[in-house]
């Protein structure tokens, strides 16, 4: 069981305070997801929540009881690392048995149990090997069954996939989120990478300079970003956000569409603008107009292909119940 | 055109000119010990016996036989590796907590330490022999080990406060994660990574302790006098015993010029604080 919640945390370094007074509470079995530009305070936040690093004040709960000054050996929390942190002097069977000889288990079952787990990440032609003969998606398998083995409360993965080529990024996107369906243990993941935590979170916490920014699944933060900085981060392409003339007459301060919600005419619409760059994926196009009337480039997503190139005239038609409208602070005016 | 860089006559053949210039420079002296060693105290001062002369073995014989050599031997080998063990044994830790958790004063600490070896020896001379004699610690090889790991301590610990920095941060932090206590990080992941450094800088240490002679001659007399003491008292200020006074020395350079022979290796990577890898 893994409820992991932060009561009133902060964090200090010197002087510089990275993460101001934070609440946050992770549900048993959730799998969540901490995004944020780099030096938001997110692995930081996990750090704490691991005992790697101290709290300046605040409180942390895991389970119930108040793990603020428990060692982080002591937590039951598992953590697979950026940089894998695999012990290089061991070999993978000793490298996945290593928490279990730690906490006094019997050979015998220490074998079987780093056995069950390498099948399940198709390491068992590998067990013999030193970490530095494996490729880096095998050393990132060897480090996510290290954590397995010992059925921790909670996994923590800081950045775990950042190291790995894209193609490899995607596959173990895919094996992450299928040991959180058949674990159904509580995992909190540290991403930079929005798509990341779009596709793998049943909760994700945007964080800015150490303060949630929003907290909720990926579609809410989608269809319902709450400010600016939410709805500029979370999506790809990235929203389009405007503000002055042509937010007012859409009586905001600030507006913001998403590419995929504006359509396109080549005789007439409500925004003229001029091809720049098209983009043509072939199962979709985008198109990154300029010289419009609403900021420097508004980037359109097309289904499909659409003969379109350089210098065209092109005019952009916003879906209306689709428009994301905010006040002079930035925040979600209701519609 | 291609800019290639173009080896200068120096670096071909003045190099390992001043190359061979120095070692020989180095190793003249020990040959030199060596040579003599075999000759007659007479011999040895004969301008005209500099390089022929008829070697005898009545040095090494008769340092067995008078001199008590083993005994000597025996004591210097007790001193040195009790004082490496408990030197690593207190270092590694204190370089652990320094490589891992330092705190604000960690460099000033390490400075600190490095700064006690700027200190001159004769100046607390006086204190070290009056606080031994009293505490009945004299001549005692419990002193001698003391001391060797007490003048040896700052130069180990800041050796393996490099090796160690060298590690990963994050591996140490996994072996927390995975319910390691700190006895575990030391010995399950700290020592066998650092394996090869800790063994340089023990055996460098060991040839440090081996080596001393400072406070082995003046803090002792029979039982704990090392090897060191045993060439000090074939000094003759007259200077006729060079034979003898060779022989001596030879005995007592020898294990660890075989020693430091056997690892090379290892010593060129801790005189350099693992720079070279």
């Amino acid at each position: 069981m893994g409820r992991i919640v932060l009561n009133n945390v902060t964090k200090s370094f010197g002087d510089v305070e990275v993460i101001p007074p934070l609440d946050l509470t992770i549900e048993d079995g959730e799998f969540t997801v901490f995004v944020g530009p780099s030096g938001c305070g997110k692995s930081t936040l996990l750090r704490m929540i691991a005992g790697l690093e101290d709290l300046t004040s605040g409180s942390i709960e895991i389970d119930g009881a108040v793990a603020t000054n428990v060692p982080p050996a002591q937590r039951g929390l598992a953590m697979v690392f950026q940089s894998y942190a695999l012990y290089p002097h061991m070999s993978v069977r000793k490298n996945i048995g290593f928490p279990l000889r730690m906490a006094k288990m019997g050979q015998a079952e220490i074998k079987q149990r780093v056995e069950i787990a390498a099948k399940s990440l198709n390491l068992m032609d590998y067990l013999d090997r030193k970490p530095a003969d494996l490729s880096g998606g095998q050393r990132q398998r060897v480090a996510i069954g290290r954590a397995i083995v010992r059925e921790p409360a909670a996994f923590l993965f800081d950045e775990p996939l950042s190291n790995l080529d894209a193609a490899l990024r995607v596959g173990m996107r895919l094996e992450i989120g299928e040991l959180h369906e058949r674990l159904k243990t509580t995992m909190i993941y540290v991403t930079h990478d929005q798509v990341e935590a779009m596709t793998m979170a049943n909760k994700i916490v945007v964080l800015r300079a150490g303060v949630i920014e929003q907290v909720g699944s990926p579609l809410e933060l989608y269809h319902k970003p709450q400010n600016v900085f939410v709805a500029g981060f979370i999506g790809s392409p990235k929203m389009n956000i405007f503000s002055g003339s042509e937010a007012a007459k859409l009586g905001a301060s600030t507006v913001g569409i998403r590419p995929e919600h504006l359509d396109v005419s080549m005789s007439g619409g409500r925004w003229k603008g001029r091809v720049g760059v098209a983009e043509h994926l072939g199962s979709d196009t985008f198109i990154h107009v300029s010289d419009t009337s609403l900021a420097d480039t508004v980037t359109v997503r097309i289904t499909g292909d659409i003969a379109v190139k350089h210098g065209d005239t092109i005019y952009l038609i916003p879906q209306s119940d689709q428009l994301h409208k905010f006040d002079p602070q930035g925040m979600r005016v209701a519609q | 055109m291609p800019i290639v860089a173009n080896a200068s006559r120096f670096s071909k053949f003045g190099r390992p000119t001043l190359a061979w210039i120095v070692g020989i420079l180095f190793f003249f002296p020990i040959f030199w010990m060596v040579l003599t060693s075999f000759k007659t105290d007479a011999d040895a001062v004969k301008p005209e016996h500099l390089i022929f002369f008829k070697p005898t073995f009545d040095n090494y014989l008769n340092m067995t036989e008078n001199y008590d050599y083993w005994r000597f031997a025996k004591n210097s080998v007790i001193t040195a590796v009790m004082a490496t063990v408990f030197t690593l044994v207190v270092g590694i830790p204190c370089a652990y907590a320094m490589a891992f958790n330092p705190s604000r004063a960690t460099k000033d600490v390490l400075m600190w330490m490095l700064s006690t070896k700027m200190l001159p020896a004769a100046a607390v001379l006086y204190p070290m022999t009056f606080i031994t004699k009293t505490a009945g610690l004299f001549d005692t090889h419990f002193l001698i080990i003391l001391v060797l790991s007490l003048i040896n301590m700052p130069i180990v610990i800041w050796m393996l406060f490099t090796y160690f920095k060298e590690i990963p941060k994050d591996i140490i932090e996994a072996g927390q994660m995975d319910g390691a206590n700190t006895w575990g990080e030391i010995t399950e992941i700290l020592v066998p990574l650092a394996w090869g450094g800790i063994a340089s800088t023990a055996l460098l240490c060991f040839i440090f302790c081996w080596n001393e002679a400072y406070w082995t001659v003046r803090l002792t007399t029979t039982d704990a006098a090392t090897l060191s003491k045993l060439i000090e008292g074939n000094r003759a200020p007259e200077g006729l015993f060079f034979g003898r006074l060779s022989a001596v020395s030879a005995a007592a350079v020898g294990p660890i010029v075989v020693l430091g022979w056997f690892c090379q290796k290892q010593l060129v990577q801790g005189l350099t604080f693992g720079a070279v890898k």
